[in-house]
């Protein structure tokens, strides 16, 4: 069994002494508690307390929780909550572009589509809401793993299934699509997952930066490309609400 | 001020535009709007709830025609456009809100008396007399109830000093809100048009829903002398043009072209054109209406018959009407009651994390039941309870209850039109839950169905407007800008239902004679 890092044990110790009541400790309480050297309980404290775990009152110098303990808890942003923040924005994307608007995020390897917006015409289309998509092959997939770690570490390990001949498979190829991914801002997926299909998507980022989930149009390839390429007034659209949707989740412009 | 969604991939290119001016209960906005039927842009401003007294609740009215000012010159700014590229401007508003006025001054005699306003509850018994509630049903198509404006007229008249008089001298204006900013709009004391439209006088218990005309005789008995009524016109027509106010400058000229109570501007702006169509709205409450075509039908089934819209002098197309008290309301109360969850979309997570009800049943009968009940005496519950249910459960009963609460409401349409909701159009910001959709579509038994643009009312207001002007040809046109963004269909089967219903309507049976007099 490997050692443990002491000073995390004693980090923690720390954390459940101070969140053992509403009362605030002194350093000398602390370090007695513990069973610490001041000198090292004060290392530890002044870690945390930039870290923002802890804070120190000014006027008696006792410590309590600090309010980064709590966000860490509730910085998981609901999938609904999500959808709701996006839904006007993702309407006026399917309109302006007259594709249908998807809305994308990381579960249990690939992409769970927690919203989607039919194509303005009055074709027969059914919801698509609960769907999962592939992480290495769709536009809404390369943008998960170009910005959510998780999400990279996932699509590396699984088998990446070439479902056409334009499928990127080696993980070499992969890392480098994902690189332009980031270098762009956006992703493609230029009939990799279906024949004749056509995706482009860019990431949503919280208040924290933090990539939250993938917006994108997908569409047929006569339509959403031009000679090869996407039509750049396409992913105009498609960055544009990717942006709308950061700042209504309080993600400053960038 | 609100972001309105812009793209940079479609310009909205050239004028000319509509302007739609959504004289709301909390707030006053106007959205000016492309020939698709797409946003320009929006600007809007919240005005002051006024609490006298328990029950009673006014607006100040002059704070309104302000705000109105404001945000039409807010809107065109932020749009970027000229009077030359307003081609209309229309109007949609609170309904039922009341409003005195001076023709003289043009100042109100008393700040306006709200939809919500109870303060006639004791007036509105006493002109039923032995007849009851439905005293006018026949004529107004509305019960004797505190909602109304034609009570809260004689209410101002009866206790404001001195203002039965000048009313009877012809000094006196009454209006709903339409009336007032339309007033305002075509110059005001400088020969200001005094109107409103068919929608919004089909609330005042005053006018006859078959003739279109004030009803002389429900006028006197409510104590409304004819003087200060204004002249019911359509609601899409050109009422008068612009001059007044600071917008006299600039948007001087621009015809005022529309008007409509805002669940019939949404109807309206979903384009239920046709018989049997249906929109429903979701926020706190939830408002339902249904096209019945040229025929007011008299609702035994606790419903009101409301005029749906009248274009020009085409024949007007009639509505039933259903509303449900407690909706989105109920979610709030999980939410900031309950802290049961942390925002309203998080209901969606918890109750999805369970199959079913577990059991549980959810009546949110907080203040009585409204339609097709009407009890006042009904107070909420929670039925079915067994160990085996948790929070989840309840989550999901909530959602159910807003779907159970829709259907019962969708019989009692079948019950007194004969025709059957065949597809739901449904708006507000509920429809962003999947779920309750989903369960929608289930108990319905027929296709929900959501538009891609939200806003619903005061599109409503501008189509109207754009056809009384010619920016618009017909209502085919206004159809062929419709656009589906998401569609649920039925995956519940018959007996399921039926047997789910049962014990919701079991439920709803618990809640009644709760209080006692």
């Amino acid at each position: 069994m490997a050692r443990n890092i002491q000073s995390l044990e004693r980090a923690a110790a720390m954390l459940r002494l101070l969140a053992g009541g509403e009362r605030r400790l002194g350093l000398s309480d602390i370090a007695s508690s513990l069973g610490l050297a001041k000198g090292t309980a004060h290392g530890i404290l002044r870690t945390l307390h930039e870290e923002g775990f802890v804070e120190q009152d000014p006027a008696s110098g006792r410590y309590q929780l600090g309010a980064e303990l709590l966000r860490l808890g509730n910085s998981y942003l609901d999938v609904h909550e999500l959808r709701s923040r996006a839904l006007v924005w993702t309407d006026d994307l399917a309109r302006s572009s007259g594709e249908s608007a998807y809305l994308g995020v990381l579960h249990q390897h690939g992409v769970l589509i927690v919203h989607h917006v039919f194509r303005p015409d009055d074709s027969r289309q059914v919801l698509e809401v609960g769907a999962m998509q592939p992480l290495h092959s769709t536009a809404l997939g390369k943008v998960l793993s170009a910005y959510d770690p998780v999400a990279h570490s996932e699509a590396l390990e699984a088998e990446r299934k070439p479902y056409t001949a334009r499928t990127v498979s080696s993980a070499e190829d992969f890392e480098a699509v994902l690189d332009l991914t980031r270098a762009r801002g956006y992703a493609a997926d230029i009939e990799e997952t279906w024949e004749g299909v056509a995706s482009v998507a860019a990431p949503i980022h919280d208040r924290r930066h933090m990539p939250v989930g993938a917006v994108g149009v997908t569409g047929a390839v006569e339509r959403v490309c031009r000679a090869g390429e996407l039509r750049p007034e396409l992913v105009a659209a498609v960055r544009d609400c990717a942006r709308a949707v950061s700042r209504d989740l309080g993600a400053g412009r960038f | 001020m609100t972001d309105a969604p812009t793209t940079a991939s479609h310009s909205h290119g050239e004028g000319p535009f509509i302007a739609a001016l959504d004289q709301g209960t909390t707030s006053s906005r106007c959205i000016i709007f492309d020939r698709d039927g797409r946003i320009v842009s929006v600007d809007q401003k919240e005005h002051e709830q006024i609490f006298p007294r328990p029950g009673w609740v006014e607006h100040n009215a002059t704070e309104i025609w302000r705000n109105v000012q404001e945000v039409i010159a807010g809107a065109i700014t932020k749009a970027g456009v000229t009077r030359a590229d307003i081609q209309a401007i229309g109007i949609t508003n609170q309904r039922e809100t009341t409003l005195l006025w001076d023709r003289k001054t043009g100042q109100p005699v008393h700040n306006a008396i709200v939809w919500q306003d109870t303060r006639t509850d004791a007036l509105c018994k006493e002109l039923g007399r032995n007849v009851g509630q439905d005293r006018f049903r026949r004529e107004t198509g509305l019960p004797l109830a505190t909602y109304f404006a034609g009570p809260k007229v004689r209410w101002l008249l009866d206790n404001v000093e001195g203002l039965r008089e000048r009313a009877e001298a012809g000094d006196i204006l009454f209006g709903t809100m339409d009336s007032w900013v339309i007033w305002n709009l075509t110059g005001g004391v400088n020969g200001g048009r005094h109107v409103t439209d068919v929608t919004n006088a089909s609330r005042t218990l005053l006018m006859n829903l078959h003739s279109m005309e004030w009803d002389e005789r429900i006028c006197s008995s409510i104590g409304v002398p004819p003087q200060v009524l204004p002249e019911i016109r359509s609601s899409a027509e050109v009422y008068g043009e612009v001059r007044g106010g600071t917008l006299g400058e600039l948007l001087r000229g621009v015809p005022v072209a529309s008007a409509l109570g805002d669940q019939q501007a949404a109807l309206f702006g979903q384009t239920c054109f046709d018989e049997g169509e249906a929109k429903s709205t979701y926020g706190t409450g939830t408002f339902m209406l249904i096209n019945t075509a040229h025929k007011a039908i008299n609702s035994y089934s606790g419903l009101i018959t409301t005029v749906g819209y009248r274009i020009g002098d085409q024949q007007a197309v009639y509505a039933l009407e259903g509303s449900i008290a407690v909706t989105g309301a109920l979610v709030q109360w999980m939410r900031d009651q309950m802290g049961l969850i942390s925002t309203a979309a998080e209901i969606e997570t918890l109750a999805s994390s369970v199959e079913d009800n577990g059991g549980a049943y959810f009546v949110p009968a907080f203040s009585g039941l409204f339609a097709p009940y009407w009890r006042s005496d009904a107070r909420g519950v929670i039925a079915g309870l067994s160990r085996y249910v948790t929070k989840a459960h309840i989550a999901r009963a909530v959602l159910e209850a807003t779907a159970w609460q829709t259907k019962e409401i969708a019989d009692a349409m079948k019950k007194d039109s004969g025709v059957e909701v065949s597809a739901l159009k449904v708006d507000g910001g509920m429809t962003a839950n999947n779920l309750l959709m989903q369960t929608l579509a289930d108990v319905l038994d027929a296709p929900v169905v959501r538009p891609m643009v939200a806003e619903t009312t005061a599109l409503g207001a501008a189509y109207a407007a754009g056809l009384a002007t010619g920016f618009w040809p017909d209502v085919h046109a206004l159809r062929a800008n419709w656009r589906r963004a998401a569609e649920w269909t039925p995956a519940m089967d018959a007996e399921t239902r039926d047997r789910e219903y049962k014990l919701w309507l079991k439920a709803v049976q618990r809640t009644m004679g709760w209080l006692e007099d």
